[in-house]
């Protein structure tokens, strides 16, 4: 009963010539978006002769999986095993996300939940840094990257993620709405705060830590060694994907094969942990 | 920044007789601290990270700016003369200015507000739909190297999309070179950049409307709220000014940052720098010239563009429904 009264609000303030133009409006735009990934996918099944048709389609209508079979035939003919490349990203990604979650998490822990001098001042730093790109400090940092001896390793690229500020960012807002009555209650069972950070607050910000994992595994995933990296076998998928997509004409087919497995693991980690983000989300708001 | 870096440089005001009342509000703060060090024991590691790849990378950009550095020789100061040949002397960074804030003025705002409207259209779905429709939304700007779709799209030969259907409608009788000629090159990168930017701004919206309170619209209702265009302005963007804050950093920020959308599509550089950006502008003399000292000055440009831009949106954003 409550809940019929509550749709019949609801309605109140819906007339239907503008949910009509609002949902005409979704559904022109939501084409607009869709239809190169569809285009993207319909290629990747397209025989080579479908690809230069003229006029173009946009589905395909023999789909095939050559371009897959070539995919597979080209891969067992590059120089550095392709395995190999596919390893690279692995490892930096899993480096990556692994790392950034554990030292974000403890960071966002104490800014959320603690008192202690010097707390606003480093949170205001890191929110400024929502504010600019990587561009601003990629000179500087490929020098420091020298100091440090890490130029040309996997580090290069995985230790800069682990610092990445959005992540905390984020962490530190979906942490900050933790009952108190939760942490006190560990406090008083005798539990060390760093204790009370592994066994009490992670387990709790499960949708948080996804998140981050979902936003890490984007960033290095498309990484292609953010000009660090320059021994071959240390390169990643997302390069030598570049290298075929780039080989023009020929490889049109094989690109797009290929375009469509890179792209799929991300939307298809997204499509698994939708809900955890959103719920997230909900807490990203800046305050003033 | 370590912990232990932080009590040693406080510790020795506090015992070097200043006076009395410094010493005790020292005292407080040390005590202070000292009660917290684990706060700075589980933020050191991130903090360290963070101060090494951000914070002072931004400070040694600054002053290699007023240096001339080849990377060989040792940096050799000479004042503001980067920046004077910047501004005065660089015709192909004013067009680069001039197309990112033109770029940035245009992607900036669309997608911020694309990013709005369509979160609060697809969160007057069920909840299959509105988990699809984010999704379709969303894709593009994780589906990372995609560049080759559009670079289809708007091949130059009849082949591409565009030019093939324009062909077959009878619009054009030869296909155009789309991303060879000056005046389509940078209405197309907004076009493809629009499409790849509903991204996190749009997640944060999209949460955030969920969250606004469910009993103020049926207050607004009897309050006297008439049509959703009321209900919008008056309850539900007030309600998620905290999240229109977020969005608006993380769309301006990446409208001032484009690069890989014209390296990619455009070509590096592109027909008489028609695509030419600040940041495309930096990678040319970063890692191609290796005048180091110039590129940070570019850098810094940006990053002084970047900063200011989005503090004057956040006073703006403060008044929204006040």
């Amino acid at each position: 009963m409550n809940s019929i009264l509550k749709m019949r609000k609801k309605r109140v303030n819906r007339s239907f010539m503008g949910s009509f133009s609002l949902f005409v409006l979704l559904a022109i735009v939501g084409a607009f978006m869709a239809l190169p990934l569809v285009y993207a996918i319909n290629s990747a099944f397209k025989p080579l002769d479908e690809i230069f048709l003229f006029p173009p389609t946009l589905f395909v209508r023999n789909p095939t999986l050559t371009n897959f079979v070539d995919l597979m035939t080209l891969l067992g003919q590059s120089w550095v095993p392709f395995s190999r490349y596919i390893f690279n990203t692995f490892f930096i990604t899993g480096m990556g996300v692994v790392g950034h979650v554990i030292l974000a998490s403890a960071a966002a822990y104490p800014l959320a939940k603690h008192v202690f001098p010097g707390k606003a001042l480093m949170f205001q730093t890191v929110v400024l840094s929502l504010m600019f790109t990587g561009a601003v400090t990629s000179i500087p940092n490929y020098m420091i990257m020298s100091w440090l001896g890490l130029i040309d390793t996997y580090w290069a690229v995985i230790v800069p993620a682990f610092a990445y500020p959005l992540g905390l960012y984020l962490m530190k807002q979906f942490m900050e709405q933790l009952p108190d009555s939760l942490l006190e209650a560990a406090k008083i069972d005798g539990a060390s705060e760093y204790r009370i950070f592994w066994q009490v607050v992670m387990p709790n910000v499960k949708p948080a830590w996804l998140t981050l994992v979902i936003l890490l595994f984007q960033l290095l995933w498309g990484t292609d060694g953010n000009g660090f990296i320059y021994s071959e076998q240390l390169k990643t998928l997302h390069y030598a994907s570049g290298q075929i997509i780039q080989g023009g004409i020929a490889r049109a087919g094989v690109g797009a094969a290929v375009a469509l497995i890179l792209m799929s693991v991300p939307i298809t980690l997204f499509v698994l942990s939708q809900s955890r983000i959103i719920e997230t989300m909900a807490t990203s708001g800046m305050k003033d | 920044m370590s912990n232990i870096t932080i009590e040693r440089n406080k510790q020795q005001p506090a015992g070097t007789g200043k006076p009395a009342r410094s010493r005790t509000r020292w005292a407080v703060q040390m005590r202070e601290m000292k009660k917290q060090k684990h706060s700075y024991i589980l933020m050191a590691p991130y903090m360290l990270l963070f101060a090494a790849f951000t914070i002072l990378p931004v400070i040694m950009s600054i002053f290699i700016s007023f240096t001339y550095f080849n990377l060989l020789e040792f940096p050799r100061f000479i004042g503001w003369q980067n920046y004077s040949r910047l501004f005065l002397e660089d015709d192909v960074f004013l067009t680069a200015i001039k197309n990112t804030l033109l770029f940035a003025a245009i992607t900036g705002p669309v997608s911020y507000i694309a990013c709005f409207i369509f979160a609060w259209i697809i969160n007057e779905l069920g909840p299959k739909l509105r988990a699809i429709m984010t999704l379709v939304f969303y894709a593009p700007s994780i589906s990372g190297n995609v560049y080759f779709i559009w670079q289809i799209i708007f091949s130059g030969d009849r082949y591409g999309i565009a030019n093939g259907f324009l062909i077959k409608l009878g619009f054009i009788l030869e296909p155009i070179q789309w991303l060879k000629t000056e005046k389509y090159i940078l209405p197309i990168l907004i076009l493809v950049q629009l499409w790849l930017s509903l991204g996190t701004g749009f997640l944060a919206f999209i949460a955030g409307l969920q969250t606004v309170d469910k009993t103020l619209y049926e207050a607004g209702a009897v309050d006297g709220i008439r049509n959703r265009w009321q209900e919008l302005w008056y309850i539900t963007l007030p309600s998620m000014r905290p999240q229109l804050m977020f969005g608006a950093v993380i769309q301006l920020t990446t409208s001032l940052a484009v690069a890989d959308v014209s390296i990619n599509l455009a070509g590096f550089p592109s027909v008489n720098y028609a695509a030419q950006t600040i940041v495309t502008h930096l990678i040319d003399f970063g890692t191609i010239r290796f005048e180091m000292g110039y590129a940070s000055a570019i850098a810094t440009v940006l990053f002084v563009i970047m900063l200011g831009a989005n503090l004057v949106i956040q006073r703006l954003l403060r008044k929204v429904g006040d």
